[in-house]
């Protein structure tokens, strides 16, 4: 157990020392590396900071449901016990249209105004609070708001929020696709590297395999030297990303101030960074394993 | 130890390299292969190791088939043998030390204890004093000598040496011949491939000659082979 250990020291220090042998080199590797693994998880990280704006600007949806001029009251409290009854909604607000009127009196500072109109132009209406707040079932139970009789309009407030979360759907969905795209590229850029490696330890390789060493024996220091390289190129491209979080925060708060908002940057996440980081040492593993096994099945003997 | 049945190897492209060869080798026998370059010395040790397969015909190592065995059991055969090769195959990015360690590293051997082991190879060859020497410092017959502790570091039952003393002058020769002869004494069991007529005259060891991947007959009265002698 202890020398199973010790070997897996040993040769995760020859994959060390093979990495600072060509210093310039690994290192160009792990910025690419860190640079391709930034686009996508940069992205992800604006994502999720729009996402949060969208949430604290929209607050809790609700749907207006504007009356027809001649209901009665009959009409009203009827479609009052309706609705309470309705399970995909939470809360019901009746607003008279003679308390509307006033609160716009109120708020607008039209009284005179509404003084001198001969007839209350607004409708009876009720505030909705729906139960469930995703963009679909709220569309769903305004199409259904809409179709119950007497009612004029259902108008879903904050329904531009829903648009934009749909935009972002679709930005998320991007993300993933440059994420897959780009992973490829890393697990590419390992393989080729391993294979120059592979090249120059060629000599080793075939002596190593003539006096009993196993596949897997041959095979671990590049494992280790491609799962090194993405740990490394995933730290690059966290500091990448918080480099650029860090220089956006400014002109940021300048903006968010402007607007007498409180909205703030968030960083990668505790559990973000560390995917971040597993994924891209996966993704080293992968190509340093594909390209000895090549080499390994190349090299067989007859 | 070794038996060789009704081997044939054919090369792809058609060259047949060896034809039907036969022979056994008894556990603790020494015995030298014999033969011009390309009557298939090479090929025969090789197919010992299992680094080529049998076209037909069966090798037995030890009572085992080697030319059936499974990939993944190549290594642990090998590791059983010990592997002697004319162009040493030593790595030059590393010490003589740990030119010898190889062979323990790959077998999981525990560090100190193969300290030891290595000293005592390098030791038996005479090149103690050269552990942190690189490979390329060393002389044609030092480098052969350090094969040659790599190949027994590992103390294994079985030496295989292909034309181990091909390049050297007939001191050297002598040396490397007198470093086989002990460990014959003490019980390994050894095949050396080799085209040197004097060797094969002033020796009392079995001869297996070969001609044209054919194993010629009467294997005690060995023709020399040629008479061009040590290099």
């Amino acid at each position: 157990m202890m020398s199973a250990l010790n070997q897996h020291l040993g040769v995760m220090k020859i994959a060390l020392r093979r990495m600072f042998t060509s210093p310039l080199a690994g290192f160009l590797n792990v910025l690419v590396i860190g640079i391709a693994l930034s686009l996508p998880a940069g992205m992800y990280v604006l994502l999720k900071n729009t996402q949060n704006l969208v949430a604290q600007l929209s607050g809790l949806p609700q749907i207006s449901l504007f009356m027809m001029m001649e209901t009665t009251r009959d009409d009203v409290a009827q479609l009052r016990n309706q609705l309470a009854r309705h399970e995909g909604i939470r809360g019901i607000e009746f607003v008279s249209r003679t308390t509307a009127l006033e609160q716009l009196g109120k708020n607008s500072g039209l009284d005179d105004v509404i003084a001198g109109l001969e007839d209350n132009p607004l409708p009876d209406a009720f505030v909705i609070s729906p139960a469930a707040i995703d963009a679909k079932s709220l569309e769903e139970l305004r199409n259904e708001l809409q179709q119950l009789p007497g009612v004029e309009l259902a108008q879903l407030d904050s329904a531009w929020a829903y648009k934009l979360e749909a935009i972002l759907e679709f930005a998320r969905i991007a993300v993933l696709v440059l994420a897959s795209l780009l992973s490829l590229g890393l697990i590419a850029i390992t393989f080729n590297t391993i294979r120059l490696q592979i090249l120059t330890q060629r000599d080793e390789i075939q002596i190593s395999r003539l006096i009993g060493a196993t596949d897997a024996f041959i095979r671990r220091p590049f494992m280790y030297f491609g799962a090194l390289q993405g740990l490394f190129g995933g730290i690059a491209a966290w500091l990448i990303i918080a480099l650029g979080l860090q220089l956006l925060k400014q002109p940021l708060a300048t903006l968010s101030q402007l607007y007498s908002s409180t909205f703030t940057l968030q960083a990668l996440s505790f559990s973000d960074s560390l995917s971040l980081l597993l994924f891209s040492v996966y993704l080293g593993w992968l190509g340093a394993w594909l390209s000895v096994a090549r080499h390994l099945s190349q090299t067989e003997p007859r | 130890m070794i038996a060789f049945n009704q081997v044939s190897k054919r090369y792809p492209g058609g060259y047949e390299a060896l034809k039907q060869v036969s022979f056994e080798l008894a556990k603790g026998e020494m015995a030298f292969l014999s033969g011009h370059s390309g009557a298939g010395k090479s090929t025969l040790l090789k197919l010992i190791a299992a680094i080529e397969r049998p076209t037909s015909g069966s090798v037995l190592v030890n009572n085992q088939n080697v030319s059936v065995l499974k990939k993944g059991a190549l290594p642990y055969l090998r590791r059983n043998l010990g592997l002697i090769f004319q162009d040493h195959k030593l790595l030059f990015d590393r010490t003589v030390f740990e030119n010898v360690l190889l062979p323990l590293q790959i077998c999981g051997f525990d560090h100190r204890e193969s300290g030891k082991r290595v000293r005592a190879a390098l030791d038996k060859v005479g090149l103690l004093n050269r552990e942190k020497s690189n490979p390329i410092a060393l002389s044609g017959g030092e480098q052969q000598r350090l094969c040659i502790a790599r190949a027994i570091v590992n103390r294994p039952s079985i030496l295989l040496a292909d034309e181990p003393t091909g390049n050297l002058d007939a001191e050297y020769a002598q040396e490397i011949m007198a470093i086989f002869n002990s460990f014959h004494q003490v019980g390994v069991t050894l095949l050396i491939s080799t085209h040197d007529a004097d060797m094969l005259r002033n020796s009392h060891v079995r001869v297996i000659a070969l001609k044209h991947g054919e194993i010629q007959h009467p294997e005690n009265h060995p023709e020399p082979v040629n008479s061009t002698g040590t290099a």
